[in-house]
């Protein structure tokens, strides 16, 4: 089985008290924060790791991002990825979500032939979750997002569960296919420093545009259609109020709020 | 010079972070309560590689060296000093079993040990005194094809947890009559004795080991007989005081983001306390001590790594981040106030936990005998 797993690097989360938005790019500054895998594509590695221990062959680890995002595929390796492409060139840079898709598109057609292309539902920077969606119009596969459990039996469609808002549905789904996870899927395992060792034998390629077709003008910040119209912190209010009493005490005093409020 | 960490001490000091912020915070307060250290940490341990980072790979380790076990150590520290303090004697036991130990001593005790299903000391301190190695009086004396030890350890780091005993005993006269033996929890005369009621590091368990006509046999002499001395004291050199300091290092991290945030934080006269210049000169104390600790620390592990003789500065970094833990311990209570001595706020634990470093793994005023003497030797003295 070949399995694609998309990785986004993005800064990492402890140190986000350090991030600043820059006014004039509109763009978040991302110099000097350690970058890390986001954290649904760390799911997204751990099923696909999974099913390969299950079934068999390859995990390759994908990713658009500045080069010197490189220490986070390193990340994915020791994770247990068998090899990593990075993709990465001042054409791909400022791309929107349409642009990413399309540039990861290329570099997939480059890898060749695939089972299964696995990504987080969203990142925790951009919080768009189009991306996956995007993927699978350009490969012309199917798509199933938010799944939070696959099911994969030789010779039969796999079974993917995508959660919704009250419950989940079966979706039945032949491979190639590009599905996106939730957290709940799984627990990413740990690096080791075992793992770590490994991963300095498995080398990172680097691909620039001249690497890839790039077919369509949708790359880079020229290519994409999404102009951001501003970006700012919003304002922090601080307008929570603690109800106190018994749980039935609170709960009509809560009911009491929403309804003089005009909830209910 | 270099003073940039490779990708590689990068991606294993994130990795490491990871582990110790989700995976020990459950078992602290147990730990702070009941002086036990949580023996159930140690499976997951064993396969991060964490038990076997300076082991080398043939024997289940990961084999990574003194620099990686440092970090290692700081960050395991950084979240609860008294799980590396536990763990850097066991990483004492891999050493000296390493270091001395024969083929199939190797074979038999190590795997084990990396996987974290045994658990490790080194004994060489007993109730006359830990600095006076030579004065040791715990006696081995070899019947036919067995050593019979006599006498008593103390101040044993996982005495009643580690099943894997590296004991140092007087086979002879003077300081080249000591030797090495590797006795196991279960060999008939060996006994954990009593246990200790510590005021910091109290998750790390310390106690007494009991030999009592304690049979052990023969193939378990460590080494030769005579290399005792050696055995005891380069352990300390290479692994018990790097180690330390490494646990002195977790302390300060941890002092310095405590006094940072709390700073941040506290409110008074209608501005934050961290505006105040009293306040912004401890914090600036507690970063100088952490980052002059880092770097002495760090020095012994890369001049480990590349087999350059370091027992001076060892013994500096030991002393100098041991005391130093403890200086900015209490400066971040000050910070704190009256907080700041309240069994809620984790400055009053990290300041019990750095004053036990300080004796810990050999006397800060035993490491300034060893300075002494390095400073006379660079005039030929």
């Amino acid at each position: 089985m070949r399995i694609i797993v998309c990785v986004k690097p993005v800064p990492d989360p402890k140190h986000w008290n350090r991030l600043q938005l820059d006014p004039k790019t509109r763009t978040l500054v991302r110099k000097g924060i350690p970058g890390t895998i986001n954290p649904l594509d760390r799911h997204a590695l751990e099923a696909a790791l999974t099913l390969r221990e299950q079934e068999g062959g390859e995990v390759l680890v994908v990713s658009m991002a500045p080069e010197d995002s490189q220490p986070v595929l390193k990340e994915a390796l020791a994770m247990g990825a068998d090899r990593a492409v990075l993709l990465s060139d001042r054409v791909f840079a400022g791309s929107d979500t349409l642009g990413t898709a399309y540039v990861l598109s290329v570099g997939i057609e480059r890898l060749g032939e695939f089972d299964l292309i696995l990504c987080g539902d969203e990142t925790i920077d951009g919080g768009t979750a189009q991306v996956s969606a995007q993927l699978a119009e350009f490969l012309g596969t199917p798509n199933v997002m938010h799944v939070s459990g696959l099911e994969v039996s030789p010779g039969k469609p796999w079974l993917a569960r995508s959660q919704i808002e009250h419950g989940y549905t079966l979706v039945e789904i032949e491979p190639p296919m590009v599905l996106s996870v939730v957290k709940t899927i799984n627990t990413p395992r740990y690096v080791t420093l075992m793992n770590i060792l490994e991963a300095e034998q498995k080398p990172i390629e680097v691909w620039s545009a001249n690497d890839v077709t790039l077919s369509e003008p949708w790359a880079g910040l020229a290519g994409s259609p999404t102009q951001m119209a501003d970006l700012f912190a919003p304002e922090r209010k601080g307008m929570a109020e603690m109800i106190t009493g018994d749980p039935k005490e609170q709960a009509a005093k809560l009911a009491d709020r929403l309804h003089r409020l005009g909830f209910c | 010079m270099e003073f940039k960490f490779s990708d590689r001490e990068e991606l294993l000091r994130k990795t490491v972070r990871d582990y110790a912020e989700k995976e020990i915070p459950p078992y602290m307060e147990a730990m702070e309560e009941t002086g036990e250290f949580p023996v159930e940490l140690l499976k997951g341990m064993g396969q991060m590689g964490i038990l076997g980072v300076i082991t080398a790979p043939e024997y289940g380790g990961a084999g990574m060296g003194a620099l990686a076990r440092i970090v290692v150590l700081e960050e395991l520290g950084r979240v609860c000093p008294a799980i590396p303090m536990a763990i850097q004697v066991h990483h004492m036991c891999t050493y000296a079993l390493s270091t001395w130990g024969n083929e199939e001593q190797k074979k038999k005790y190590l795997p084990p040990l990396c996987k974290g299903e045994t658990m490790g000391v080194v004994a060489v301190t007993e109730p006359s005194g830990g600095s006076d190695v030579g004065g040791m009086q715990t006696t081995a004396k070899l019947d036919g094809d067995k050593y019979i030890l006599n006498g008593r350890k103390c101040f044993i780091t996982n005495s009643h947890h580690a099943d894997t005993w590296v004991v140092i005993a007087r086979t002879g006269e003077g300081g080249k009559g000591l030797s090495a033996f590797i006795v196991e929890n279960d060999f008939p005369g060996a006994k954990a004795g009593r246990k200790e009621n510590k005021v910091g590091l109290r998750g790390a368990n310390t106690g007494e080991l009991a030999f009592n006509n304690c049979e052990v046999p023969k193939e378990n002499l460590l080494g030769n007989e005579g290399d005792g001395m050696t055995t005891a004291i380069q352990d300390i050199v290479q692994c018990g005081r790097p180690g330390m300091a490494a646990v002195a290092l977790g302390i300060l991290n941890g002092v310095l983001e405590q006094a940072v945030k709390f700073a941040g934080e506290r409110t008074l006269y209608g501005k934050s306390i961290s505006k105040l210049q009293a306040i912004q000169w401890h914090i600036a104390d507690i970063y100088a001590d952490l980052e002059i600790s880092r770097l002495l620390t760090y020095r012994v592990g890369w001049m480990i790594d590349q087999k350059i003789n370091c027992a001076a500065e060892s013994a500096l970094a030991k002393q100098f981040a041991c005391e130093a833990a403890a200086r900015s311990a209490r400066k971040a209570i000050e910070i704190h106030g009256s907080y700041g001595i309240m069994h809620e706020y984790a400055v009053q634990r990290l300041l019990r936990d750095a004053v036990v470093t300080i004796p810990a793994g050999g006397t800060a005023e035993i490491a300034k005998l060893v300075m002494f003497r390095q400073a006379l030797s660079m005039f030929g003295l």
